[in-house]
């Protein structure tokens, strides 16, 4: 990046933000390294000092879909129905066959959930919020041939998307089905854990939004985080724990059929 | 777009599978490096093993290793969203990536042991030619001797020592730019249809048969067209190998294929379908059926019968062309293959090829091609041929 | 000229002539790559170390709803007694970083309850039992849900 563009932006951001920033102290101070200009040394926002996670609570997840439209507007994805960063799946299990639930997620869950099945049907739904689970082995940072795909200090898995090469082999490594292709940018595309607001000490655009609290965003590296509390007092799971990628995504609630 | 994209899907599938990743050029690219691969380890069956009845085919085999893996980039080069920064491969590798030491498995295989092996073996002929033309046609040769016209019988000599040497590093350069193409693959936990310790192995013994069936023909066609006579004793070698190669590589598969049925992993039921269904086709009729049972047989003829020469030529003519298609079914059912599955195992995608596009059928036409037109050349520039008259 | 009789040097004059070929190339290799490779890189470990920074600066859409505190106190206090008091004000009335960031210039939008409220409370079986949810065309027959419940605190 160059100087004067930096400039620029600092000059937009300080018009635009002004009154935002002064609202929350963590975000004010995290504008001080924005105005460093090497963001990622800024002494605010230390890096070492978090280990993000998510935590996500089938049991209070009402597939309203408010996860997937904050999402994609606030990271700017693309609105076709096959680019997430997050999606929502119901599941539909019929009896006790865990092995062949019924699975859909229409536009990825953008658009909420129209009712499908009976009540009275024998079977039991619910909604499942997938997203990339920053996984602490990641497949895709592995195989990233010019690590352009990262974990960060803070345990958020991050894309270089000026460094990719489009190669598509992070795609191939995700066993959550995670990453996209960007279309726009030929570059691979998933979750940041909107690292550009966690890092502003906001949480990110999905728990925002999430009317039932069913996402929470939590640093395993604060001791007073409510997630420590959480993962204590619930029966938590990852998802494909027998892919051993360290997954950070904990799920209270999850049923032997999801996958 | 995206009705289409949607309508190719049966069951349920990860949103963001329902793109395929990797296209059909991706499934030239183990085809080639695996012709690559095979050819070189055929020549060096003449120079380390000394298998001299395949002398005849030692430096056509070593020309068409060259003209294929100059191309072997370039799928990928293609394929890739942004080609101009493919030189980030060099500038900072990631060494836990298989596919970073592409780059320097590559330019390792192709300047220290190719392009040296190719120079030394033919350094007198360079240098005679360079004696004997004139024009510009004497600059290229002069270049290609590095401007030292010295063919004494010592320095040949020589040559030949460096030349042997090279060699027998060759040969395990060449299992290990085959054996990594397959890790790339093998190496992914996240999809059944790939991830398995066999990969590397499978791989390279399918490019060790696709590489002898491709040299086997190449020296048949290219004797009939310059009227060469063609060694019966060179040529059912090459048969022989061809087939002993293809058991073992038959068996592996094989092997691979009991061991996933025996086990039935969580992922077997989904990929079972897949094979019965959307790759019975390419995998069971092309790939086992036409391209590796029908081959095998065909080659155990001439060991079982007493046939006659154009008997056998027909035999090895047909046997290796099958050979050639049933291991391009074999790359195209491994690549296409493994992203047809939702890694959920709950539903499928279709694989819809273009044709004029980026990545579609020309292109791939045009890479097939283009090997043969490289080799053209080379043969041109240097014959493979030790003497111009017909080899009785 | 004669081939003969010539010592070790000459006759692998051509070998050293190559091998010097390589050595050009393996120092034009290490001396590309100092060029090259992207300042930063390597610093936390194998990628750019700017590329943290990078992925901190893209702008915020959502304020969050601390921002939307700081000017609508009525609203926090309306909501503090009703089961909506947990939901973010951007879950029902969009982003609006760019209204907190310049509340003249942007102005937030009141959503139609009609289309909003059945998002959550539609019934469908798949929603958890213990969240409150309606069969819209039998509960309201069809009149908007804000002409009973006040979406801020919905309780009767």
């Amino acid at each position: 990046m160059s100087d004067s563009r930096t400039d620029k932006n600092r000059r937009e951001f300080l018009l635009q933000g002004t009154k935002f920033i002064v609202l929350t102290g963590v975000a004010a101070s995290a504008w001080d390294y924005v105005l460093a200009g090497t963001p990622e040394a800024a002494p605010s926002y230390k890096a070492s000092q978090h280990w993000w996670a998510m935590m996500i609570d089938i049991e209070k997840c009402i597939g309203c879909g408010g996860c997937v439209r904050a999402c994609k507007a606030e990271n700017n994805v693309p609105l076709e129905p096959y680019y997430f960063r997050t999606w929502v799946e119901r599941y539909h299990v019929r009896g006790e066959d865990l092995a062949h639930p019924d699975v859909d997620t229409p536009n990825g869950g953008y658009d909420g959930f129209p009712e499908i099945y009976h009540a009275d049907d024998g079977a039991k739904s619910f909604f499942v919020p997938k997203m990339c689970n920053h996984c602490e082995h990641s497949p895709c940072v592995q195989v990233c041939p010019v690590g352009a795909t990262f974990e960060a200090p803070d345990g958020v898995v991050l894309v270089d998307s000026a460094y990719c090469l489009g190669c598509r082999y992070c795609v191939q490594a995700c066993p959550y089905g995670c990453r996209y292709i960007d279309p726009r940018t030929n570059t691979v595309d998933k979750c940041s854990l909107c690292y550009h607001r966690i890092t502003k000490g906001l949480t990110t655009a999905c728990c925002e939004t999430c009317p039932t609290g069913a996402r929470q965003l939590g640093d395993l590296r604060n001791p007073k985080d409510p997630i420590h509390a959480f993962i204590r007092e619930h029966k938590v799971q990852v998802l494909k724990p027998q892919m051993a990628t360290g997954s950070k995504a904990y799920y209270n609630g999850l049923d032997g059929s999801v996958r | 777009m995206e009705e289409t994209l949607l309508a190719h899907v049966q069951g349920f599938m990860y949103p963001n599978e329902m793109e395929l990743q990797w296209s059909v050029l991706i499934v030239l690219y183990p085809f080639i490096t695996g012709l690559v691969a095979g050819a070189f380890i055929l020549a060096s069956l003449e120079r380390v093993f000394k298998v001299e009845a395949v002398t005849p085919t030692y430096r056509l085999a070593l020309l068409t290793a060259l003209a294929f893996l100059l191309v072997a980039p370039l799928p990928l080069q293609l394929h890739l969203g942004h080609p101009e920064r493919s030189i980030q491969m060099y500038l900072t590798p990631h060494t836990q990536s298989a596919m970073a030491m592409f780059g320097f498995v590559y330019l390792w295989y192709l300047m220290a042991v190719l392009v040296l092996e190719i120079w030394l073996d033919y350094r007198k002929d360079i240098v005679l030619a360079a004696r004997s033309s004139t024009g510009l046609k004497q600059k290229l040769y002069k270049a290609m001797s590095l401007g030292i016209d010295n063919i004494s019988p010592e320095s040949l000599r020589i040559d030949d020592k460096v030349g042997r040497f090279l060699t027998i590093i060759g040969i395990p350069s060449a299992f290990l730019l085959h054996g990594y193409v397959g890790f790339i693959f093998g190496s992914i936990k996240a999809n059944p249809w790939w991830s398995t310790p066999l990969m590397p192995i499978v791989f390279l013994f399918s490019a060790i048969v696709s590489g002898i069936a491709l040299v086997m023909l190449m020296y048949m066609v290219v004797s009939w067209f310059t009227r060469r006579e063609i060694s019966m004793e060179c040529v059912d070698t090459i048969g022989r190998y061809l087939m002993y190669a293809f058991i073992i590589d038959f068996t592996l598969e094989m092997l691979d294929l009991i061991h996933r049925m025996y086990e039935a992993d969580e992922s077997f039921k989904s990929l079972d379908f897949m094979v019965q269904t959307k790759l019975f086709t390419s995998q069971i009729l092309v790939q086992i059926i036409f391209g590796t049972l029908v081959p095998i047989g065909l080659l155990a003829l001439p060991q079982l019968l007493k046939l006659s020469e154009q008997a056998r030529k027909g035999i090895y003519l047909l046997a290796g062309s099958l050979t050639l298609i049933g291991i391009f079914a074999m790359r195209w059912n491994v690549v296409i293959g493994g992203q047809l599955f939702s890694k959920s195992f709950l539903g499928y995608t279709t694989y819809k090829m273009g044709f004029a596009t980026r990545e579609g059928l020309l292109p791939a036409i045009i890479l097939l091609v283009l090997p043969f037109a490289i080799l053209w050349v080379l043969v041109k520039l240097l014959p493979p041929w030790q003497d111009d008259t017909a080899k009785a | 000229m004669s081939d003969d009789d010539k010592g070790l040097f000459q006759n692998t004059r051509h070998l050293v002539r190559m091998a010097g070929i390589f050595a050009a190339g393996i120092v034009a290799f290490v001396g590309m790559r100092m060029l090259l490779v992207p300042e930063g890189f390597g610093r936390y470990g194998h990628y750019r170390a700017p590329a943290i920074g990078d992925n901190m600066k893209k702008p915020i859409s959502y304020a969050g709803r601390d921002a939307c505190a700081e000017c609508h106190a009525d609203v926090v206090e309306a909501r503090k007694a009703s089961k909506h008091v947990g939901i973010g004000c951007e879950a029902c009335h969009g982003a609006l970083a760019l209204h907190t960031s310049d509340p003249a210039k942007s102005k937030a939008v009141k959503p139609k309850a009609a289309q909003l409220c059945p998002a959550c409370h539609e019934q469908n079986v798949a929603r958890p039992k213990w969240f409150k949810q309606v069969n819209g065309a039998e509960h309201s027959g069809g009149e908007a849900c804000d002409s009973c419940h006040a979406p801020h605190a919905p309780e009767l």
